[in-house]
C-alpha cells in the first residue's frame, strides 16, 4: 500500500502532499520535513530506494523517489509494493502531468494544486493503484476539463501571461 | 490542447499565491496568510450568501494555506455545502477539501455521508467516482457503516461503468482495511474473483488489490483466484508487446498487473492442480528467459518495468521454495544483477538474495557470491545499498564462512555510517556467538567490537560476553588475559572498562601468576580508568575491588585506602558512597571465611535466549528476525554454554526450584532467574552492579512516596486476558509489546507479599513525554489486594528503559486482576493503554510436600461439593510430560511424585497465603492422551479459590 505521496522542491517547500493514512497535521508537516531531509542529502545516481523515516514507520516502509529538475516526487510504500513498479508509477504520474499541463513545471503545481490532486486521484485511490494506463487517465482528466469549461466562464488569461514571465526561471524538463 | 485548461483559473487565487511567493520573509508570509484567513472568515460569516464560484475560490485558498503547513480550523461547513452543488467543479473542490482536511472523527461526517449517498445514487459516473474517492480517502467507521453494504453491490452490478467499478473495488478495499467486521462476505465475493477475467485491464488492476487483501484474510474462500490469476498471467506473459495496446508500457505488456498477479500468488502455496502448476512454471520460465533477451528499448523505464516483473517472479519462486531448478536460475539471475551498473538493481538483488539465502536449495548457491557482496559492502557509494549488503552477509553466514564474514564486517565497522553501526554491532555479536567454534575467537571478536565501535555496543552485547565467559571455564583465563591487555591502551572505551572490571574481579586470579599482571598491577590498571568513568561503571568497579580483596588478600590495604578516601566515602552520589562504606566495613570486619562466601565466584547463568538476538529483533521490528532464526539462536546458545537444560520449560522449572531473586536477573527480561543464588545476599549485592535498575530496587534507597491508587474506570485492551494467562505459570517475561513500547515484567512473591518490576522500554528513537502509569484495583479487588506503585520517570528517552516497582499485598483471596493504565505522549499524540497486571491468586502459593497417605486423607477431608471445582477440557498444547510438570511447578504448588496410583496423573499440593487466612489447595490433573483431553480437579478449603484456580489452569494446558 502507498502510505503517502509527497512532492517538494529542492528547498523542501511542499508542493503537494497526500497521505493515505491518518496523521495529525503537525505530524504530516514533520513527515514532509523528515523525508526531505532524508532524500535531499543523497547524491544523484544513487539508488532510488531507502528506508522510511521514523515518523512514517521506519524500516517497515520504503521511500521510493525520483528527482526531476527542481522537484522531488516521493512515494512512501509498505513492503507489499514492488519498488520498480512504484518507480514506473512515478514516471507515469509525471508524464501524465506533463501531458496535462504541456511541459509541466513547478509553477503549474503551485497554481493548480486542485488539478494535480485530481490527476493523482485518477491513478491512486486510498493508497492503492487505480489505473496505470496513461491515455485512460488523460481521457478522464480531459472529460473533467470539458465539464469545467462548460460550467465556468472563461476568465482572463492572466495566468498565461504570468506564467510566461516566470517560467523562464525554472528549467524543468522531464526526461 | 492540454487536458487542463489554464485560462479559467481563479484570479483571486492566483494573485494570493503570487503574493505569498513574493514574500521576502517567513514573517511576511504569515502576515499575508493571516490577513487572507481573516478575509475568508469574514466572507464566510458575512450576511451575503456566497455564490458557488466564490466558495470554490476561498476553499482553494484554504487548501493552499493548509499545504504550507498552517492549521485550518474553519471552512469545513462551506466545503460540505459545495458537495450538494450540481456543478461538477464546485462539487469536486468540496470533495477535495474534505479528502485532504477532514479526518475520520469529524462531526460533519453525517452531513458528508448524506451528500455521498445522493451522489452514489445519481447514476452519474463522474459524481459516483467523486463520492467513492471521498469514502476511500476518509475511510471512517461511520462511512463504513453507511456504505459497506452498498459498495459491493455497485462493484458487481452488470450495468456499472468500468471507471466506477475500479473506484468501487478500491473503495471497498479501504473500508475492509479499516473495518473488516462491517464488510460482510456474501454472494458478491465469488463474483469479485471473476473480475480477474474482466475485459478492461484497469478493472483487473484495481480488483486485484482488493482480491489480494481479501485472500490474505480468508485464503480458503478465495482459493479459486489462483487458477484465474495463473491463466491471466500466462495470457499477459505470452502476449506480444503490441497486444495490450495502452497497457503496454515501454514494450512491456501490463507490467503493473503482472507484478500484482505474482504478488497475489504469493498468498498461496504452489497450486495442487498439475495443469495449473505446469502453466505457472512455464510463465516463470518465460519471465526468466526474457531477462536474458536483448532489451527492446534503451530507456530506463523499459528495463524497470521488465525487472519489476522479474523480481516479483523471483519472490514467488523463493516463496514456493520447491523447484530447485527455478531457484538456482533465480539465484544466477540475481548474481548477474549484483554486478549490474544500475544501483537500483544491485539494491534489489541484494535484498532478494537475503530471502534466497534461507532456502536450503539455494543457500550454497548464494554463498558463491560472497566476494561480490563483500566488495559491495566496501565500495558501494550508497549507504542503503551497503546496508543491504551487510544484511545479506548476515543471512548467508554459516559455520564455513563465519570467520571471514565477521572479519569483513568488523573492518567495515571502522568506517561504517553512524546510522547503521548499532545494528552492525548486534549482527557481529550474534554471528560471533552463533558460529563460535573456539571461544577465544568469540572473546576477541567482542572485545574488538568494543574497541572499534564502543559507543554502539549496547548493554546486551557486553552482558552476553560476560555471561558466556562465566559459563565456560575453558575461556576464563584467556578472557582475563585479553581484557587485561586491552585495558592497557591509553584510551579505552567505557564498555571495555566494564567488561574488564567484571572479568578481572571474577577471574583476575587466573593471570595473577605472571608478574606483569600481578594483583596490584591489575588493580592499578583498573583504578587508573576509574576517574574517567560514569557513575554506573564506577559502582561496578567498586564491586570489582571488593572482589579483589577476596581474590588477593595482599591488595586489601591498598584497596581499603582507596575506599576510605574522601572521594569515595563522601562521594556525592549516594550509590557510590554507600558501596564504599559497605565494602569498606565488610572488608574490615568480616572474617576470611565470610568474605569468601559473600564474594564467591558467580554461579553459571541459566541458559536463555540470547538477549542480543532479542534486541536485534526489537530494533528491526517484529517479523524482521524470523522465528526460525530465533529458535536456532536458542539452540546454538544452548550448545555454546554447554548447559544441559534449555528452553522455556526448564527455565520455569528452574525458577521454581530456587528462591526467585529478580534482581539477579540481569541479562534479559524474557527469562527466569538463575538456577541457584548461592548466597542470596552476595548474589544481589554483586549483581546489581549491572543495572542501575538494581540499584534502585533495593527499596530502602528510594524515598519517593508511592503514588496514590485511585479509581479509574479504564477498560483494558481486549487481549489483556490472554496476556494474563501467559503469566499464570511464570513470573518473568514480556507483558506487552507494540510498535512504540515494550513492557517487561519480573516478579517475586513470598508469603502473601509480592514485588513486581515493570520495565518500560521506548522502542522508538523519539522520547516519550509525560509518561505516567497508574495501577488500580477495580471493584471488590480493592479490599482484597493492596497494591502500591512507585512513581515512574515522566520522560523516557528514545531507546531507553525505565523501571517501576510495584508492591503487592494479598489481603484475602481474589479473582480479578489489577489494571495498569499507561499514558504518554509520543510525537505529540497521546497514547493511552490499559493492561491487566498478571497478579493471580496462585502467585501466593506456598508448596507443601506430603506423602501419598496424607494427600488422600486431606483430599477426603475437602469433600464438600462447593470445595471442589472440576473442568474437562481439550488440550491446547502438546501433551508433553516435562512441559506439564514445568507448568505445574510454575503454578507454585508442590508437584507430588508417587502419590497417584496412575503414574500418568499429576497431583499437587500447596497453601495460598493471604493476610486474612491460609487456604490449603489440592490439585489433580488427569491427561488422556488418546482423546487429547484433560480432567482437572481442584479442591481447596475455600470455594472461590477452587473455582478461580480451575479457571486459570484450564487455559494453560
Amino acid at each position: 500500500m502507498i502510505k503517502a505521496i509527497l512532492i517538494f522542491n529542492n528547498h523542501g517547500k511542499p508542493r503537494m502532499s497526500k497521505f493515505y493514512e491518518h496523521y495529525t497535521e503537525d505530524t504530516e508537516q514533520q513527515i514532509i520535513r523528515e523525508t526531505f531531509h532524508l532524500v535531499s542529502k543523497r547524491d544523484e545516481n544513487v539508488c532510488n530506494f531507502l528506508e522510511g523515516g521514523l515518523l512514517i514507520g521506519g524500516s517497515e516502509n520504503k521511500l521510493i523517489y525520483r528527482h526531476y529538475a527542481t522537484l522531488y516526487f516521493v512515494f512512501c510504500v509498505d513492503s507489499s509494493e514492488s519498488e520498480l513498479g512504484i518507480l514506473d508509477l512515478i514516471q507515469v504520474f509525471v508524464e501524465t502531468l506533463d501531458k496535462c499541463f504541456e511541459n509541466v513545471c513547478e509553477l503549474d503545481l503551485i497554481f493548480h494544486l486542485d488539478k494535480v490532486h485530481n490527476i493523482l486521484a485518477e491513478m491512486v485511490m486510498g493508497g492503492m493503484v487505480l489505473e496505470t494506463n496513461m491515455s485512460e487517465i488523460i481521457t478522464q482528466v480531459e472529460a473533467q476539463g470539458k465539464m469545467e469549461k462548460s460550467e465556468t466562464l472563461t476568465l482572463l488569461f492572466i495566468w498565461q501571461s504570468m506564467r510566461q514571465s516566470q517560467a523562464s526561471r525554472f528549467s524543468s524538463k522531464i526526461s | 490542447m492540454p487536458a487542463v485548461s489554464k485560462g479559467d483559473g481563479m484570479r483571486g487565487l492566483a494573485v494570493f499565491i503570487s503574493d505569498i511567493r513574493n514574500c521576502k520573509s517567513k514573517e511576511a508570509e504569515i502576515k499575508r496568510i493571516n490577513k487572507e484567513l481573516a478575509n475568508i472568515r469574514s466572507k464566510f460569516k458575512g450576511d451575503k450568501a456566497l455564490d458557488g464560484y466564490s466558495k470554490k475560490k476561498y476553499v482553494c485558498k484554504l487548501l493552499f494555506i493548509f499545504l504550507l503547513g498552517h492549521d485550518i480550523d474553519f471552512g469545513h461547513m462551506e466545503a460540505v455545502n459545495l458537495l450538494s452543488s450540481n456543478k461538477y467543479t464546485e462539487k469536486q473542490i468540496g470533495y477535495l477539501f474534505i479528502s485532504v482536511l477532514v479526518n475520520s472523527n469529524s462531526e460533519l461526517i453525517r452531513l458528508i455521508n448524506n451528500a455521498i449517498k445522493n451522489d452514489l445514487s445519481s447514476r452519474n459516473p463522474t459524481f459516483m467516482c467523486l463520492a467513492l474517492h471521498c469514502i476511500a480517502n476518509v475511510g471512517s467507521r461511520e462511512m463504513a457503516e453507511a456504505f459497506a453494504g452498498e459498495i459491493p453491490r455497485i462493484l458487481v452490478a452488470g450495468d456499472t461503468m468500468d471507471s466506477v467499478k475500479q473506484s468501487a473495488a478500491l473503495c471497498l478495499l479501504r473500508l475492509y482495511k479499516t473495518s473488516p467486521d462491517l464488510v460482510l462476505m456474501g454472494e458478491w465475493t465469488s463474483r469479485v474473483v471473476h473480475l480477474l477475467n474482466d475485459q478492461h485491464m484497469g478493472v483487473v488492476t484495481a480488483a486485484i488489490s482488493l482480491i489480494t487483501c481479501l485472500s490474505q484474510k480468508n485464503p480458503d474462500e478465495f482459493k479459486t483466484c489462483v487458477s484465474l490469476a495463473v491463466s491471466r498471467l500466462s495470457r499477459i506473459v505470452s502476449s506480444a508487446s503490441t497486444d495490450l495496446q495502452d497497457y503496454t508500457y515501454y514494450f512491456v505488456p501490463a507490467p503493473w498487473l503482472s507484478c500484482k498477479l505474482l504478488r497475489l500468488l504469493q498468498c498461496y502455496p504452489p497450486p495442487e492442480d498439475g495443469a495449473v502448476k505446469g502453466r505457472l512454471v512455464e510463465c516463470l520460465e518465460t519471465i526468466l528467459n526474457k531477462a536474458q533477451e536483448p532489451p527492446k528499448s534503451k530507456k530506463v523505464q523499459h528495463s524497470n518495468a521488465k525487472n519489476a516483473i522479474l523480481f516479483e517472479a523471483i519472490s514467488l519462486i523463493i516463496h514456493y521454495d520447491s523447484e530447485p531448478n527455478l531457484l538456482v536460475r533465480a539465484c544466477n539471475q540475481l548474481g548477474q544483477f549484483l554486478q549490474h551498473r544500475e544501483t537500483n538493481l544491485r539494491y534489489l538483488a541484494l535484498e532478494s538474495m537475503c530471502t534466497l539465502a534461507s532456502s536450503e536449495f539455494s543457500h550454497e548457491a548464494v554463498k558463491t557470491h560472497i566476494e561480490t557482496v563483500i566488495n559491495a559492502l566496501k565500495t558501494e557509494r550508497d549507504v542503503s545499498v551497503r546496508q543491504r549488503a551487510a544484511d545479506l552477509l548476515y543471512a548467508m553466514c554459516d559455520r564455513s564462512n563465519a570467520k571471514q564474514i565477521v572479519a569483513e564486517m568488523l573492518s567495515y565497522l571502522e568506517t561504517a555510517d553512524y546510522s547503521i553501526r548499532e545494528e552492525m554491532v548486534l549482527k557481529v555479536a550474534i554471528l560471533a556467538e552463533k558460529y563460535a567454534v573456539d571461544y577465544s575467537w568469540y572473546v576477541d571478536t567482542i572485545l574488538n567490537l568494543i574497541r572499534i565501535a564502543g559507543d554502539y555496543v549496547s548493554e546486551e552485547v557486553w552482558y552476553r560476553v560476560i555471561q558466556i565467559v562465566i559459563n565456560r571455564d575453558d575461556v576464563q583465563g584467556y578472557a582475563a588475559k585479553t581484557v587485561f591487555e586491552a585495558l592497557q591502551a591509553p584510551a579505552c572505551h567505557e564498555n571495555m572498562v566494564k567488561v574488564g572490571g567484571y572479568i578481572l574481579g571474577e577471574f583476575g586470579n587466573l593471570i595473577a601468576g605472571d608478574p606483569r599482571s600481578s594483583p596490584l598491577v591489575q588493580f592499578n590498571l583498573l583504578h587508573s580508568k576509574f576517574h574517567l568513568c560514569s557513575v554506573p561503571t564506577r559502582a561496578l568497579l567498586l564491586s570489582a575491588y571488593i572482589k579483589f580483596i577476596n581474590l588477593f588478600p595482599e591488595t586489601k590495604s591498598t584497596i581499603q585506602e582507596v575506599l576510605r578516601s574522601d572521594s569515595q566515602i563522601r562521594n556525592s552520589d549516594v550509590e557510590l558512597q554507600q558501596r564504599a562504606v559497605e565494602y569498606l566495613k565488610l572488608s574490615s570486619i568480616a572474617s576470611t571465611d565470610v568474605l569468601a562466601t559473600v564474594l564467591e565466584e558467580m554461579p553459571p547463568f541459566p541458559e536463555r535466549e540470547s538477549s542480543i538476538l532479542a534486541k536485534l529483533k526489537k530494533k528491526k521490528g517484529p517479523g524482521a528476525v524470523s522465528v526460525n532464526e530465533l529458535e536456532e539462536g536458542k539452540r546454538e546458545g544452548g550448545e555454546l554454554n554447554g548447559g544441559g537444560e534449555r528452553g522455556d520449560n526448564s527455565a520455569i522449572a528452574a525458577s521454581n526450584a530456587s528462591t526467585p531473586s529478580p534482581s539477579a536477573d540481569l541479562l534479559g527480561l524474557r527469562t527466569g532467574p538463575p538456577v541457584t543464588a548461592a548466597a542470596p545476599s552476595a548474589g544481589s549485592l554483586l549483581v546489581d552492579v549491572f543495572s542501575e535498575a538494581g540499584v534502585n530496587d533495593d527499596g530502602f534507597l528510594s524515598s519517593a512516596p508511592p503514588s496514590v491508587v485511585s479509581e479509574d474506570p479504564a477498560t483494558p485492551l481486549p487481549e489483556s486476558n490472554e496476556l494474563l494467562n501467559k503469566f499464570v505459570c511464570k513470573n518473568n517475561g514480556v507483558l506487552f509489546e507494540n510498535q512504540l513500547l515494550q513492557i517487561g515484567i519480573k516478579s517475586e512473591y513470598r508469603q502473601n507479599l509480592g514485588r513486581m518490576y515493570l520495565f518500560y522500554g521506548n522502542k522508538t528513537s523519539v522520547q516519550f513525554i509525560t509518561f505516567t502509569t497508574t495501577v488500580t484495583c477495580p471493584g471488590e479487588l480493592q479490599s482484597q489486594l493492596n497494591v502500591q506503585s512507585k512513581p515512574v520517570e515522566p520522560l523516557i528517552e528514545g531507546g531507553a528503559q525505565v523501571q517501576q516497582v510495584i508492591n503487592i499485598e494479598c489481603l484475602t483471596d481474589f479473582s480479578d486482576a489489577p489494571l495498569l493504565n499507561i499514558k504518554f505522549r509520543y510525537g505529540g499524540a497521546l497514547q493511552n493503554l490499559t493492561l491487566k497486571l498478571p497478579v493471580t491468586i496462585n502467585k501466593f502459593f506456598q508448596p507443601t510436600e506430603m506423602a501419598s497417605h496424607d494427600f488422600f486423607q486431606r483430599w477426603k477431608q475437602l469433600s464438600l461439593p462447593q470445595q471442589e471445582a472440576q473442568k474437562i477440557f481439550k488440550a491446547n498444547h502438546a501433551m508433553d510430560t516435562e512441559v506439564l510438570k514445568a507448568k505445574l511447578l510454575g503454578l507454585g504448588m508442590a508437584l507430588l511424585e508417587n502419590v497417584d496410583p496412575n503414574p500418568e496423573n499429576f497431583v499437587c499440593a500447596g497453601v495460598i497465603q493471604t493476610k486474612a487466612q491460609q487456604v490449603g489447595s489440592l490439585l489433580r490433573l488427569e491427561p488422556n492422551a488418546q482423546a487429547q483431553m484433560y480432567r482437572l480437579t481442584v479442591r481447596s478449603s475455600k470455594d472461590t479459590v477452587s473455582k478461580r484456580l480451575c479457571e486459570l489452569l484450564a487455559e494453560q494446558f
